[in-house]
């Protein structure tokens, strides 16, 4: 069934505030292959709050993960993310259509520091493939 | 730091291995526990060839070259489409290459262009990074 468009517009609430960590950034480095030296956190890491905000509309919109795939994405920053940083991410949805029977979804998240302050900005578009496509 | 970088410069390729294990460190690293970058009976049952590395594993992988060719250089931009999935076998896994070159140095920002691809074949379309450099 394809996703009801008056979703285009639509801001869904913040994530609940992240604590960005050593460890946590560690370990991403870590999964990446890389090893962490201290300091700022890779430039991919913000997609775990990106994802946080993304698992939270597919959620409450009841869209299944596994029909999802990642279409693009982009970052832009206004400063590294560190260790100490305590993040929320907004997300609204920026457009809807649909392809051979997939919705292409395209979101975009902001993600913000405690002070309110804009830490980056992401996009993403999610390629929801239902069942019938 | 990426002083160094120079327009036209054509950026020594970077060769990573990617393998089933290193998807499940990386779902639990980032938080994206699609089945699809895991489960060969789910990915296929979504139409997908096997399983697949999430994009982001692969872009994370794109910026760990960007890193080391800039010295740890501040990204202010990241970008990219996924065009084609990395199909990871189980066992061995496959190899991503990353290969870049410095396109713009101007204002204090460089501009890499990238090409990452798999046996052969890009996999992200138009990967690009911003460096404050």
């Amino acid at each position: 069934m394809p996703i009801d468009q008056s979703l285009v517009g639509r801001s869904f609430p913040p994530t609940e505030p992240y604590t960005v960590s050593e460890e946590k950034v560690r370990e991403f480095v870590s999964a990446t292959g890389g090893e962490y030296a201290g300091g700022a956190a890779p430039a991919t890491f913000p997609i775990v709050l990106a994802f946080d905000a993304m698992n939270a509309f597919l959620g409450a919109e009841q869209i299944d993960l596994s029909r999802i795939v990642h279409g693009d994405q982009k970052f832009s920053y206004e400063r590294p993310v560190r260790p100490g940083d305590v993040l929320t991410a907004t997300l609204t949805v920026a457009s809807l259509r649909q392809i051979a029977g997939a919705d292409i979804i395209g979101t975009t998240s902001e993600i913000t520091d405690e002070s309110g302050a804009r830490v980056c900005a992401t996009s993403a578009t999610l390629v929801h493939r239902g069942a019938d496509a | 730091m990426s002083a160094s970088l120079r327009p036209g410069d054509a950026l020594p390729p970077q060769v990573f291995v990617v393998r089933r294990s290193d998807l499940v460190r990386y779902a639990e690293a980032s938080g994206d526990h699609n089945p699809i970058h895991q489960d060969e009976d789910v990915a296929r049952s979504v139409g997908l060839p096997g399983v697949i590395a999430h994009g982001m594993f692969t872009m994370a992988l794109a910026a760990r070259a960007v890193d080391t060719w800039s010295d740890g250089a501040e990204v202010v931009e990241l970008g990219c489409k996924f065009t084609k999935p990395v199909v990871v076998p189980d066992g061995d896994g496959v190899e991503v290459q990353v290969a870049g070159t410095v396109k713009d140095v101007a204002d204090g920002r460089t501009t890499l262009a990238l090409e990452v691809t798999c046996g052969g074949e890009k996999v992200l379309g138009m990967p690009r990074a911003v460096l404050r450099a």
